[in-house]
This record gives C-alpha cells, structure tokens and sequence, in this order.
C-alpha cells in the first residue's frame, strides 16, 4: 500500500484540536462530551498508525481496544450524571449550573 | 487508488469533525459525529488494523453515539404547547467566545504540526509488513500479554455498568 502513513499522525493531530476546540467552545454538556470522544478517537488512531509496522505483539491496537473500552465506560457514566444534573437543575448548559446544592 | 480514498476518507472525516464545531445543534452536531467516527473506522481499515474498525463501528456508533442522543434527546425541554412535527428538532447549544477556543486549538495543533514535520519516526520509515488479518494476533495478545489488563477491563465495565444505573436512577427513591 502506497499510504503515506505520517499524514495518519496529522489527521490524529488535526481531530485532536478540533475535539479540544468543542471542549472549550460549547456550552451544552453532552458537546463536551462529544468533544472528548474525538480526543479519544484521534489518540487511537496514532496508536494504530504505528502499530502497523508492529505486527507481531501489535501493542498499537490492544492499546486502543483498552481506550476505546475505558471511553465506553466513561460515556456512559457521564450521560448518567448529565441525565442527573438535569433532573436537579433542568438544564445542561454548563455556564448555568453554578451551586452545588438547592 | 488506495491513495485517493485513504484521501477521500481524509477529507471526510476532518469535514464532519468541523461540521460538529461549527453547528449550533446539538442533534446534528451529534449525526456528524457519527460520520466522522465512521470515517475514522475507515482510516482504521486503511492503516490495516481490521478488528479495530469494526470494534470502533461496534463500540462507538452502535453504542456510544445511541448513548448519546438518548442523552441529547432526555435532556431537552420541549417548547410548551406547540409540536410542529414538520419543523426539524432545534436543540442548539450555546457558545463560549470563539478567541479562546481558537487560541488554545490553534496552538496545540502548531505546536503538534511542527512536531510531527520536523520528526523523523524511523518505525513509519520502513515498509509497512504486507497486510494480514489482525484477529487472530489480537485474541492471542488478549490471553497471553495483555491478560490481566484484559481480565480489568471486563471489571471496569461491570462497575461502569451497575455505577451508571445506580446514578441514573437514583432519584426515583426519594
């Protein structure tokens, strides 16, 4: 395959900040949390790019199948706490919750 | 060939990743997640890791993003009174200023540009090995090497599993 695999890092460099960019410029909680899961995925994908000329022990990928895992985790996790906060505040823009108790 | 939909792929994914930063919706926002984590399951394909993409289609957008717009949907307030059922659904997040987000994205992605330029990473310079399908290394890795790991995992996801319900529902007992 003619792929020239240094770009798979500028792609993964690329997801990255624009992941870093919705963490910062969203308001909506679950955008966030969007955000993060391409932080994720553009982390896997520079685990893969080199694990593809390591294709005895293929550390790479088991890595990113431990990530992906611990990102399914974390999801699920985090909507059950939003689905909280916005039982207790009825909102999840994130710049309106702003006490910790009622 | 190969190359031009390894570009194709490329551009689609970078395209919907800044589609979900620049829609103000968050419906949309999360329908353009799942093209971009669908094409990051093809750049998988394309770097030869098989098991990864379809684990990535599998674990991501069969359960993370279902995940996720249940949340989405869960977490809005309807409109009082009027359903219009032809109108599409308008759940719009608000914005930060853009200065910051631009300013710390910006300069994350220089810094990371002129890293990955300026290096020399002897392990991309060599032929990649001529491609193979990876399950059968990967299910050996996960009994032998990465056992315990492994084993952790399937225990993180039991805990994730009973935490979620248990916050989730908590508020029923009141």
């Amino acid at each position: 395959m003619e792929i020239n695999s240094g770009l798979f890092l500028l792609v993964g460099a690329a997801l990255f900040s624009i992941g870093l960019a919705i963490v910062i410029l969203k308001r909506h909680a679950i955008m966030v949390l969007m955000g993060i899961e391409l932080m994720l995925n553009a982390v896997n994908l520079n685990l893969i790019a080199f694990s593809q000329n390591d294709p005895v022990r293929l550390q790479g990928q088991l890595f990113s199948l431990f990530v992906m895992i611990v990102a399914a985790a974390e999801a699920a996790i985090a909507l059950a706490i939003i689905l909280q906060v916005y039982r207790h505040f009825n909102t999840v823009q994130l710049d309106e919750l702003n006490e910790l108790k009622k | 060939m190969v190359q031009l939909v390894f570009y194709l792929f490329i551009v689609f994914t970078l395209g919907s990743a800044l589609a979900v930063l620049l829609t103000k919706n968050v419906l949309y926002a999360a329908f353009f997640l799942l093209l971009t984590l669908l094409g990051v399951a093809g750049l998988f394909v394309l770097a030869g890791a098989d098991f990864l993409a379809v684990s990535q289609i599998m674990i991501y957008v069969g359960g993370v993003l279902v995940l996720i717009i249940f949340g989405v949907m869960l977490t809005h307030k309807p409109d009082t009174g009027k359903t219009d059922f032809t109108q599409p659904n308008f759940i719009l997040t608000k914005h930060r200023s853009w200065l910051w987000a631009l300013l710390v994205a910006g300069g994350i992605f220089s810094v990371l540009y002129r890293a990955l330029v300026r290096g020399n990473f002897v392990l991309l310079n060599q032929q990649a090995a001529s491609y193979r399908s990876t399950v059968d290394t990967i299910g050996r890795q996960l009994m032998t090497e990465f056992l315990i790991p492994f084993e952790m995992a399937g225990v993180l996801l039991l805990v994730a599993l009973i935490g979620a319900t248990t916050i989730a529902a908590s508020s029923r007992n009141k």
